[in-house]
């Protein structure tokens, strides 16, 4: 089956496209882009006015929970709630039960991605088994089962030497290290960022130093080994700054910012309903200087990636006391609106840069195919309509995960419709309309 | 009674801490306490403001001094009470805070009186409960009645809050009852001088106004009020200090390191103390200490906020 999406304006910053074009899919895969394409036996697809093409999205920091934390979430639900943000593709990180330390857990997650058919799925593995820290995951079986990456996210890697040997032996597989930064002993059992705010609200401080130390540490090993590390969800200014230096030396790190870390600040925990779970996440909502520098490390460059550090929990865990509920929040169903609102529409960066963020920049850093609408490749296509209206309703997610702190915010940028593999596996009906892309 | 309350009602049914109140908040409950310390000095130490109402000391912590001193000042106000005392969060008891509370919302208490490990364990309970809530300490987080006894100490005793220049000296990142104090005080128009080690301070006080500093002859001097907070000797463990010995040689209180404070300067201590860490015996002992006159108090603050909350009147009224 042919369908020809007629005159749509595809944003392609990997191909250097930003205008309208004709873009035929054949079956699973894109065929040709160019202009004034003869529609011949293909179904003619005319997109509204001020609707955007794009590769399709990727979100390189998702937890999946699955396997063994299926009240959370699992890769049906996560996927689904994938396709809805605008992702067609996620890696999804190992702190599962049991963690993703052996090629079976890999190919169980691989083999759940398969059933669900919605985003495609890159499993990442741990570094050392269990994640404790101690021995190295047999990575070339990991590799071999489907791993892209490997990290112990959610515990960082304590020691430099097990930092310096998994960087060592990852780069034989071509892969990165992603790198939890947080020093243990710093954060303690801070559940906030140590400032004023969580001096006055009587919470433990985690301050930004917990992660810069250890982003300045693994960019120093990393110089050290040519390895390849990627700094995940980061939040402290003295952390960008490092990544700075350390590009400008020549070392290979890359690094992602979540959009609750360039958006909100620690002082929502004051100005909304105090002691609200839905704001704890970690690396904690950081002071506005940081919140700020993360920005800039957006318009300026210097940031490579946007992931949303997707965090399900269940209702019953949030509701726990400050103090014992679980750090985390879901991400996968706002981070394109918040986007689309908050730095496109709001003038910090160009539509193109955005899509930059979320497509080829991911792809690059994980070494993954797409990012860019490629012929001959498979039909992976996000579809924005960015001057649609969405207000964000957390008991409409797809997602298991309620845990917002989004809830209630009306953005200007809303997904239209994803497309994986040539399938149409999310339509916004209020926003586009079924019938438009399916016959 | 130095000063006119400007107000007649609390504006919440509930209190979580000092930072909700405003100054004449303040002095309207310190006001009333002045009425039910009357109560306690009659040979019939009961009136029967609160006859009828239920209220519930729900304490998720050790505590005697505050747990007594609340049953105390429910039964003088003739109110029916229970208590619930339960080791450890409400997570390792294998029932979450939230069923505890809505358990005991089934039974219809007007009043439920928490003290709770956690910041901000009141606040959660507030907002699922119709009972009034009273924060009787929450984490590090505060401990309003505290404040509330010591500044009505403070003005039994020096007849102002304003213009006074109080020393706080001890563990003031752990403290609630530093919290609490300082923004009481500073409400109040009092000078605070907080002093701890440097390891033992909170990021970011100086926006509150408090002049911090690691100099204990710095913070007593001219004081009015010490109010010296209580060491728990498990900070040794957190690298927070190197020896009780090198603590006390620092910051203890003794009455050579009161001399610089002013002549009729009162000592304070929350309680429980640790003689011989924060304070000298013979501080604690001698003529400056106010200890005692502290925990009598708090009966009369307790007695007066469960009054306010319940509506500020006698029998039958309510909000």
């Amino acid at each position: 089956m042919r369908v020809l999406l007629k005159s749509v304006h595809v944003v392609d910053p990997a191909a250097g496209r930003n205008g309208e074009f004709d873009v035929l899919i054949e079956g699973s895969r894109l065929v040709h882009i160019e202009k004034n394409l003869e529609a011949g036996d293909a179904r003619v697809v005319e997109l509204p006015r001020g609707f955007i093409v794009t590769p399709g999205l990727i979100d390189i920091h998702v937890h999946l929970r699955e396997p063994g934390q299926e009240h959370k979430e699992t890769v049906a639900s996560g996927t689904a709630a994938a396709v809805a943000g605008g992702f067609t593709a996620v890696a999804c990180m190992p702190n599962t039960t049991p963690v993703n330390d052996s090629a079976s857990v890999t190919q169980f997650i691989l083999k759940r991605a398969a059933e669900a058919e919605l985003a495609r799925v890159y499993p990442i593995g741990a570094v050392s088994m269990g994640s404790k820290g101690a021995q190295l995951t047999e990575i070339g079986d990991l590799v071999k089962a489907g791993c892209v990456a490997i990290t112990d996210d959610g515990r960082p890697v304590e020691t430099a030497l097990l930092m310096r040997r998994a960087l060592e032996y990852a780069s034989m597989f071509g892969i990165p290290v992603i790198d939890h930064c947080e020093d243990p002993s710093l954060k303690g059992d801070g559940v906030a960022h140590e400032g004023p705010t969580a001096a006055m609200l009587g919470l433990k401080g985690i301050p930004g130093a917990a992660e810069s130390i250890m982003v300045e540490r693994d960019i120093s090993v990393a110089e050290l080994t040519s390895g390849r590390v990627h700094i995940a969800h980061m939040s402290a200014r003295q952390s960008l700054r490092a990544v700075r230096e350390g590009k400008t030396r020549g070392v290979n790190v890359t690094a992602e910012v979540c959009p609750h870390h360039f958006l909100l600040t620690d002082e929502s925990l004051t100005t909304g309903q105090a002691y609200d779970t839905n704001f704890k996440m970690n690396p904690p909502l950081r002071e506005e200087a940081d919140r700020a520098a993360m920005m800039q490390g957006l318009v300026d460059g210097s940031i490579d990636v946007i992931s949303t550090d997707h965090a399900p929990h269940h209702a019953d865990e949030k509701a726990l006391e400050f103090d014992h509920a679980p750090f985390g929040i879901v991400g996968l169903e706002t981070a394109v609106s918040l986007c689309l609102d908050r730095l496109v529409h709001a003038g910090m960066i160009s539509l193109s840069r955005m899509i930059e963020l979320l497509a080829p920049n991911p792809a690059r850093v994980l070494g993954l195919p797409g990012g860019s609408l490629t012929e001959g490749a498979p039909a992976d296509i996000t579809i924005l309509a960015p001057d649609a209206s969405v207000t964000v309703r957390a008991s409409t997610f797809r997602s298991k995960g309620r845990n917002t702190p989004f809830d209630g915010w009306t953005l200007k940028g809303a997904v239209a419709a994803t497309i994986v593999n040539g399938r149409v596996v999310y339509v916004n009906a209020p926003v586009l309309g079924r019938a438009a892309l399916v016959p | 009674m130095s000063t006119v309350a400007s107000v007649t009602s609390l504006r919440s049914r509930h209190l979580l801490g000092i930072q909700d109140l405003s100054s004449p908040e303040i002095d309207l409950v310190l006001q009333t306490a002045f009425v039910m310390k009357e109560v306690g000095t009659r040979p019939i130490k009961k009136v029967p403001t609160l006859r009828g109402r239920t209220i519930i000391n729900l304490f998720f912590e050790p505590s005697t001094r505050t747990r007594m001193s609340f049953e105390l000042a429910e039964k003088r106000l003739s109110a029916d009470t229970l208590g619930m005392t339960t080791a450890g969060s409400s997570v390792s008891k294998g029932e979450t805070l939230l069923d505890t509370a809505r358990t005991l919302e089934a039974m219809s208490p007007d009043m439920i009186v928490i003290r709770h490990g956690s910041s901000g364990a009141p606040h959660q309970l507030a907002r699922i409960c119709r009972a009034s809530i009273v924060n009787a300490g929450d984490g590090l987080h505060e401990h309003p009645t505290q404040a509330l006894l010591d500044a009505f100490t403070m003005l039994e005793r020096k007849g102002r809050l304003a213009g006074l220049k109080v020393a706080i000296v001890g563990d003031l990142l752990h403290s609630r009852v530093f919290r609490s104090n300082a923004l009481l005080l500073t409400k109040m128009g009092a000078e605070v001088r907080a002093c701890a080690p440097a390891t033992l301070v909170p990021a970011g006080l100086a926006g509150l106004g408090i002049h911090v500093t690691s100099s204990l002859a710095e913070a007593v001097d001219g004081a009015d009020v010490v109010m010296m907070l209580r060491l728990q000797l498990e900070r040794m463990q957190g690298l927070y200090l190197p020896s009780m010995r090198e603590y006390f040689e620092l910051f203890g209180l003794t009455p050579r390191a009161l001399e610089r404070a002013a002549p009729d300067a009162i000592v304070m201590h929350p309680g429980p103390m640790n003689r011989g860490v924060e304070i000298d015996s013979e501080v604690a002992d001698g003529p400056w200490s106010v200890i005692l006159d502290q925990v009598a108090n708090g009966v009369a603050v307790r007695m007066a906020v469960l009054y306010l909350l319940a509506g500020g009147e006698g029998e039958g009224g309510d909000k």
